[in-house]
């Protein structure tokens, strides 16, 4: 098994391992071979369309998490241009799990800050696996900062299991950092667009989720705790992480529907990873829009609307 | 302390010890000092052990009981009930783990939110409910709790919320991950109000609840010996792989590293807060 690919995708794997060996068997041309191949991949895009067509939430989650899925400075090499990047919250430390700098989209300038994951065992370790300590929390906020002194829009990326939960962490007030940027991003102002691009891990994620707009990428998730998480919790059984993920609605079509988030951004044929560029291009396009839009508003009825709806969000009864 | 208590880690020994309610009859026994207390003595000191200063774990009712002056209360948001919107079910369904703690609480919900009065100054109280599914945070608590700023900016008084839970309720999804924005933007609209909001923190206060609203205190109170944290012990012991420190997340640990205001005793709490409050006036209007 490769690690490029899900259980789930294994028979995409392998037909495309099939075409790439007969795309190397021939240097010329040959007209019977192009045909072959051609009809081997029309038969994977049939198979990836019935593959993604029917993935289960606990599927997503594994797509949300895949190995090769473009993270926060992806997208930002990819649809922003000259990023600069700003480090540290002048406190402690800088946190390379929560990056954040100045970068332009469509020439506009924006403040981009997002988790970050690492893609080989090095980077992983020095990313935390894109788990937050407070100094990330705090740089982020810092970095808002910034950005509404000079009303630079903010554009967030969420991409974490959760703030990192360690003792240093704690010494150094977690809550109060996640607790903080909460508190102040429901006042920042300027307009703040938020994208859940992978994993969006529970307090860890909303400590950079509070906005004017909230979009999920297509295979992207959003939940209180992760599903191995509740399933020890609830059924005192982590291996019943797919029930436990069904019950707790993660994914983003469910979550929209559910009204919690705006909108649904498609990804392409078998996820982002399947093709990094057309995403970035269609991310961009649709975050544009969004400045686009968020901008002209003006600011006191921006907050007022964001308000609004942070404080519509809940599932109650008036009763009697 | 027989073989077996001695090899468990101290904070299960804890958890163990003080997790039910304290059991009917005339007697009861302090989990820490082993002490047998007459019931009627453990009530007239807030649950607080007498011999040894143990604070037991107090129910939301009878903490705002002792808190507010008798008259005059208003409670807020009582007839808001949850309508399980992912009709979940794990083990069980949570609308049967609902019913089975609001038997157990006597309370429909694990927050209780009262405008009322301490030494005569008008304030706004709510205090949490550990017994009522560990406290935890959904849709009804969130909208309580902003019902009771709202009450307060608009009568122009200050917010106390006494806090003991155990993070977000997972059977409501997302929908309680984000009362956590949702109770830190009331409370950005309280603090633009110029009001004071006191935290409390009691035992145990951790997850979702401290990472929002608990921690978005003008000042932050914490209970002697209360465990207090972002992350479960248990889950960061996993992490880290390591032994954790002595009083690793208790009140005093937390307050030694600069994370909470001060600790008060639960008998002087009243006072206590009565005279901060004193100090914490709005300013008058100006123009």
């Amino acid at each position: 098994m490769n690690n490029r690919f899900l259980d789930f995708e294994q028979p995409i794997s392998e037909l495309e391992a099939k075409i790439e060996e007969l795309r190397y068997v021939t240097d010329e041309p040959d007209l019977n071979i192009g045909e072959e191949i051609e009809r081997l991949e029309r038969k994977n895009r049939r198979q990836t369309e019935k593959i993604y067509g029917h993935l289960t939430p606990w599927q997503v989650s594994q797509v949300a998490r895949h190995p090769r899925r473009p993270f926060t400075l992806d997208y930002i090499a990819k649809a922003f241009t000259g990023f600069r990047e700003l480090h540290g919250d002048r406190g402690f430390g800088d946190d390379p799990a929560l990056v954040g700098g100045i970068a332009r989209l469509d020439d506009r300038p924006v403040m981009v800050i997002g988790h970050q994951k690492g893609r080989d065992t090095k980077e992983k370790l020095h990313r935390n696996f894109g788990m937050p300590r407070p100094e990330g929390y705090r740089k982020a906020l810092r970095l808002m900062r910034l950005a509404e002194k000079f009303r630079l829009p903010v554009l967030t990326f969420v991409d974490t299991p959760g703030a990192y939960p360690g003792v240093g962490a704690e010494k150094r007030g977690q809550s109060e950092a996640i607790a903080r940027n909460l508190r102040e991003m429901a006042r920042l102002r300027t307009p703040i667009v938020v994208s859940v691009i992978g994993e969006g891990g529970s307090g860890g994620a909303l400590g950079i989720g509070v906005g004017d707009h909230v979009l999920m990428l297509q295979y992207s998730t959003y939940s209180v705790i992760s599903p191995e998480g509740c399933a020890s919790i609830l059924w005192k059984d982590s291996s019943r992480a797919e029930e436990s993920a069904e019950a707790m609605g993660i994914t983003a079509e469910r979550i929209r529907k559910l009204g919690l988030i705006d909108e649904v951004v498609d990804e392409p044929l078998g996820g982002a990873h399947r093709d990094p560029e057309e995403m970035a291009d269609r991310f961009r396009e649709v975050l544009v829009g969004h400045l686009d839009r968020l901008t002209r508003t003006p600011i006191d009825q921006l907050l007022e609307e964001r308000y609004r709806r942070l404080v519509a969000a809940g599932s109650y009864d008036e009763g009697g | 302390m027989t073989w077996f208590q001695r090899i468990m880690p101290p904070k299960i020994k804890k958890k163990e010890s003080n997790g039910g309610n304290i059991p009917e009859g005339l007697w009861a026994k302090c989990p820490d000092c082993q002490a047998i207390l007459y019931r009627k003595d453990l009530e007239r000191s807030l649950q607080v052990c007498p011999k040894c200063s143990h604070h037991h774990r107090l129910g939301a009712r009878e903490r705002l009981d002792g808190f507010l002056d008798e008259e005059p209360r208003e409670e807020l948001g009582v007839h808001l009930a949850s309508n399980d919107p992912l009709r979940f079910r794990d083990a069980k369904k949570y609308r049967d783990r609902l019913s089975q703690a609001q038997k157990k609480t006597g309370e429909r919900e694990a927050l209780v939110v009262m405008r009322g009065s301490l030494h005569g100054q008008g304030v706004v109280a709510s205090a949490f409910d550990f017994g009522f599914m560990g406290g935890s945070m959904g849709s009804v608590v969130g909208e309580r709790f902003v019902r009771g700023v709202d009450r307060a900016v608009a009568d122009g008084v200050p917010l106390v919320n006494f806090a003991a839970s155990g993070g977000a309720r997972m059977q409501e999804g997302l929908f309680s991950l984000l009362q956590m924005s949702k109770t830190s933007a009331a409370l950005a609209r309280l603090d633009e109000a110029g009001l004071a909001y006191l935290s409390v923190l009691t035992d145990p206060t951790m997850g979702g609840v401290t990472a929002s609203l608990a921690m978005l205190g003008d000042v932050i109170v914490a209970e002697p010996g209360a465990l207090i944290g972002f992350a479960g012990p248990r889950v960061i012991e996993q992490t880290v792989q390591e032994t954790l420190p002595e009083g690793f997340q208790e009140a005093e640990f937390l307050q030694e590293h600069g994370v909470i205001d001060t600790i008060v005793d639960r008998r002087e709490m009243r006072s206590a807060l009565a005279d901060l409050l004193d100090c914490l006036a709005p300013l008058p209007a100006t123009g």
